[in-house]
């Protein structure tokens, strides 16, 4: 036993109390501009936790740079604002260090899909038991509003005066074609849905990434509000459930077939549409996740919410101790004056 | 037929030939056979970058050098006494290294036209005279191999690859050294197959026996042993020793240890040998990228390991962003750099002493960080160990700075047993009710490491500025200048352990040589030898080169020059007059090759014949 682990042991005592969102707020003032996105998935998250089961020293809350970034000082638990881009490294290392940690990693748009590009791709290839939460405004915020790698094309920034050129990224098809392991759409909006996402990705063995819409009001205010505002969504928002077919609209009265391998609108009121072409969503099925993830930024489909995929496989963090468990069991705990002699000594008398 | 026996205090041995010819493993079994006979050994393997260049060529040459003797070898040695060249090209590149009446063991096999053409000799040094003020002996090895192993079935091109186990086998009668270890050696290596263990067997038998019967060699010498200090020894790399010395540090600490790294040359091995220590509890993250390999230290560390990160000098760079949080977090980490020769991607097989400065100041805003540099091979085994209780002790990161030259160099090391190595400590927080993150021991400075997963002592920092003592973010002016300050003090504090350090020869008086790093041995050598002469001189040579050494000013203040060779243009010249307002005397090498002694001696000469 090393000696932290002692340390936890003599500090460990049985907690009778409930522990409530409460325990999970710190004194701190959160200081988000009034109507930002991110005031209701802090909220969420501060209900989940106490929810969860999991010890609260247990937690850890980390992230990179941005208006999002700043959620760590906002959760009452082991919280670590790192540097830009870097959250997942830094999380992946305290991981593997204490793999009984339930380590949540808080990104944007800019730290996550641009700075941190990099770092994303290979923490979900490596299927780290951590969770991400991507706040996409699509708008670099702290920075005073330059175009991120999620901007729409044509979006008129300050470092784009006359409208972004570039293409963005849709993170739930980069999460997805980086072998995530659970990938999931939400927005703040939907506080209900939020609370339900978050539950399913904590309740994840592995990488769990989930994108929130999150409104700027200040520089990209409204940007989502034809998925997200009660008004528009029913037409242009689908909410995709496990083993249930494709349906949207406010009277339910819309589909989703394959037609020349591509998804396709259908009016369920055309006595020609059969039901049962419907595409049936299945959260185990990496094509099907596929194919509904790439129905983002398409204009003639409806932007898909929910989960997309949730399938199960050893973590990095998991696998790699059991590597050092099982060498251990196999050959025992390595003699380090053994070690330090090597096996080519020799002895001078 | 009896040859005579010469005696040899001090010989320089060098295996050279095409990079796939087995130089590297050549050099490596001989050095082993040396220092396990009792004679002290150093060695330096010489290779290009690329893995499997064109055969033949001159940048294709691969080449281990051995220095052995009967007292401490310092260095690689200067020239070379003894070449084995296993084709034209790398006897060519070699010849500038020899000294004069060198013996030159050549493959004739490895001369013909081809070969020549590739080596750009437009004659046959073996037969045009050019090789006149040497004692040349041509070998057809592959020939007489073929011979050798016509009852094997074996490929013409496995005939060929005995080659070095032949010219092993010669070295060994040259320098009568036995023969077993080798053979032992070669049954763990290919005991099962049969045919490759047997050819490489009676390859080097074969090389033994054709020294005993050959006309050509008239002698052969004997190595007294060295006076060494009882216990047991080991040849170790200097990248193996850092390894070592990091899983050291975390038993003594009884802390897991965590790797985050990046492979880059010429520090890649020691993320090879961590890797391998599973059962030692190492944790490893093969990361993306250099600046995830230290990211993640840093959250392991946040997390109660001891957190290391290995690189060189473009990685470093990369990792810069990293050790400004790392500062400002005032986490423990280690961050060894095993430089190369830069800028860029420079020479990165070849030593250089470039990155002290980036080390010291190469961060954004006011960022100190200790900085340690191993002077030998075994040394960084000393300087990880201590890099790792430093940085625990005062939470901080800790750079240990080694090369290229020290990391893929050996020398035999005396074995501690962990017991004989100092205490590590470091001050986990204890009283949840009065824990603030930022509150200081009084004497150290150091922060309470607190650590998820322990009950009450939840707390939210980051890269923000915070209150002293609460860590509460904070941009209040004075506040962030107090803090600035308190990080400073922290990392000058830790000159309570640094070791004062100690003068060679005179205690006062005209030049004191001042070095730092692998330098250590060139300039040892040359103090040794110029003393010995009854040359008046005075040697320091620095490990720790922030915070230095308390004494070093008082040292200073009693010499009239300094002389600071180094493998740069003036880095530690820089620091030493900044600091001390000294006028100092740089000796600068930039050429991807370390000191060697006489170059040093050469410019010491100078300075003792000018008036002063």
């Amino acid at each position: 036993m090393t000696k932290i682990q002692e340390n936890f042991e003599a500090t460990k005592k049985i907690n009778t109390t409930e522990l409530t969102a409460k325990d999970f707020k710190t004194p701190l003032d959160v200081r988000w501009c009034a109507g930002c996105g991110d005031y209701s998935v802090l909220a969420q998250l501060q209900k989940l936790f106490p929810t969860l089961g999991i010890p609260k020293e247990n937690f850890a809350v980390v992230s990179g740079i941005g208006c999002s970034s700043r959620f760590p000082y906002y959760v009452d638990v082991y919280g670590f604002h790192t540097m830009h881009g870097r959250a997942l490294p830094v999380a992946s290392g305290m991981k593997i260090a204490n793999p009984d940690l339930s380590v949540w990693v808080i990104t944007g748009d800019g730290d996550g899909m641009a700075i941190g590009g990099n770092h994303f791709i290979h923490a979900i290839r490596r299927n780290m038991d951590i969770k991400i939460l991507l706040l996409n405004n699509e708008i670099y915020s702290m920075t005073k509003g330059q175009y991120s790698p999620t901007s729409p094309q044509g979006l008129k920034t300050k470092s784009s005066p006359f409208g972004v050129v570039d293409y963005p990224f849709n993170p739930v098809a980069l999460s997805l074609g980086s072998g995530s392991t659970f990938v999931a759409r939400t927005s703040y909006s939907n506080p209900k849905h939020l609370s339900y996402v978050l539950k399913r990705a904590a309740e994840h063995k592995g990488i769990a990434f989930v994108e929130i819409y999150s409104n700027c009001v200040i520089f990209t205010d409204g940007i989502f509000d034809q998925w997200t505002d009660k008004n528009y969504m029913d037409e242009n928002a689908i909410f995709i459930e496990d083993n249930q077919p494709l349906i949207f609209g406010k009277n339910k009265d819309k589909g989703i077939i394959i037609e020349n391998f591509a998804p396709k609108v259908v009016d369920l009121n055309d006595p020609n549409v059969n039901r049962e072409d419907l595409i049936v969503h299945n959260e185990k099925n990496q094509a099907i996740a596929q194919m509904i993830g790439s129905m983002s930024y398409d204009d003639d489909l409806p932007r898909p919410f929910g989960i997309f995929l949730n399938i199960e496989k050893p973590s990095y963090d998991f696998l790699i101790n059991k590597q050092i468990g099982d060498i251990v069991e196999k050959y025992g705990t390595g003699n380090i004056d053994e070690l330090l002699k090597g096996s080519e000594s020799w002895e001078i008398k | 037929m009896e040859k005579k026996v010469i005696i040899a205090h001090d010989v320089t041995v060098r295996f050279a030939g095409d990079s796939g010819d087995g130089m590297q493993i050549t050099g490596t079994l001989f050095s082993k056979n040396s220092g396990s006979i009792g004679t002290d050994v150093n060695t330096f393997p010489d290779y290009p970058s690329e893995i499997r260049p064109p055969i033949g060529t001159l940048y294709g040459v691969s080449a281990y050098q051995v220095h052995f003797g009967s007292k401490k070898m310092n260095t690689m040695g200067d020239k070379i006494d003894v070449l084995f060249a296993m084709n034209a090209a790398s006897l060519k590149v070699n010849i500038p290294n020899l000294k004069d009446g060198a013996i030159i063991i050549v493959n004739a096999d490895g001369f013909g036209t081809k070969n020549l053409n590739l080596a750009k000799y437009e004659q046959n040094p073996l037969t045009d005279g050019s090789l006149k003020g040497y004692e040349v002996h041509a070998i057809n090895i592959p020939e007489l191999m073929k011979e050798e192993l016509s009852n094997l079935s074996l490929q013409v091109n496995q005939i060929d690859r005995t080659k070095n186990f032949f010219a092993l086998g010669l070295a060994f009668w040259l320098f009568n050294q036995p023969l077993e270890h080798t053979i032992d050696w070669l049954k763990g290596k290919f005991g099962k197959k049969v045919e490759i263990f047997e050819s490489n067997v009676r390859a080097l038998k074969r090389g033994y026996r054709f020294g005993e019967e050959s006309e050509g060699f008239s002698y052969r010498f004997e190595i007294p042993t060295a006076q060494m200090q009882k216990g047991f020894y080991r040849n170790i790399t200097g990248n193996e020793a850092s390894a070592l010395g990091l899983v050291a540090a975390s038993k003594k600490a009884q802390l897991p240890l965590y790797l985050g790294s990046y492979p880059i040359t010429p520090a890649t091995e020691i993320l090879h040998h961590l890797s391998g220590y599973k059962q030692y509890g190492v944790k490893i993250l093969q990361a993306e990228d250099e600046i995830a390999g230290i990211a993640s230290a840093i959250g392991a560390a946040y997390a109660g390991n001891l957190a290391v990160t290995t690189t060189s000098g473009p990685g470093l760079s990369l990792k810069v962003e990293s050790l400004g949080l790392a500062v400002i977090m005032e986490l423990p980490l280690v961050i060894v750099d095993v430089q190369r020769a830069g800028p860029s991607t420079g020479m990165p097989t070849k030593p250089e002493q470039g990155d002290l400065l980036m080390a010291m100041f190469g961060r954004h805003g006011e960022a100190p960080i200790p900085i340690i540099a191993a002077q030998s091979a075994v040394d960084c085994f000393y300087a990880s160990y201590e890099a790792s209780k430093i940085a625990l002790k005062y939470m901080t990161p800790v750079i240990v700075l080694s090369d290229g030259y020290l990391a893929q160099g050996t020398e035999p090391w005396k074995v501690p047993t962990l017991d004989e190595l100092p205490e590590i400590h470091f001050n986990l927080a204890k009283d949840a009710n009065t824990y603030q993150p930022y509150k200081r021991d009084p004497e150290t400075l150091s922060r309470e490491w607190s650590i998820p997963g322990m009950i009450g002592f939840e707390h939210q920092i980051g890269g923000l500025e915070k209150e002293n003592v609460t860590g509460i973010v904070t941009q209040d002016p004075k506040n962030h200048q107090l803090m600035v300050e308190l990080r400073a003090k922290k990392v000058e504090g830790i000159v309570k352990d640094v070791p004062d350090v100690m003068i060679e020869g005179e205690q006062e008086g005209d030049i004191l040589i001042l070095g730092w790093g692998s330098s250590y041995g060139a300039i040892k050598n040359t103090f040794d030898k110029l003393t010995n002469m009854g040359h008046k001189l005075s040697f320091v040579h620095l490990r720790w080169l922030n915070p230095l050494p308390a004494n070093l000013g008082e040292i200073l203040s009693k010499f009239k020059r300094i002389f600071i060779p180094e493998m740069n243009l003036g880095q530690l010249k820089w620091i030493i007059q900044a600091k001390f307002l000294r006028e100092t005397i740089g000796y600068y090498k930039v050429q991807g090759k370390p000191f060697t002694a006489i170059e040093i001696e050469d410019e010491l000469l100078k300075l003792l014949n000018e008036k002063v």
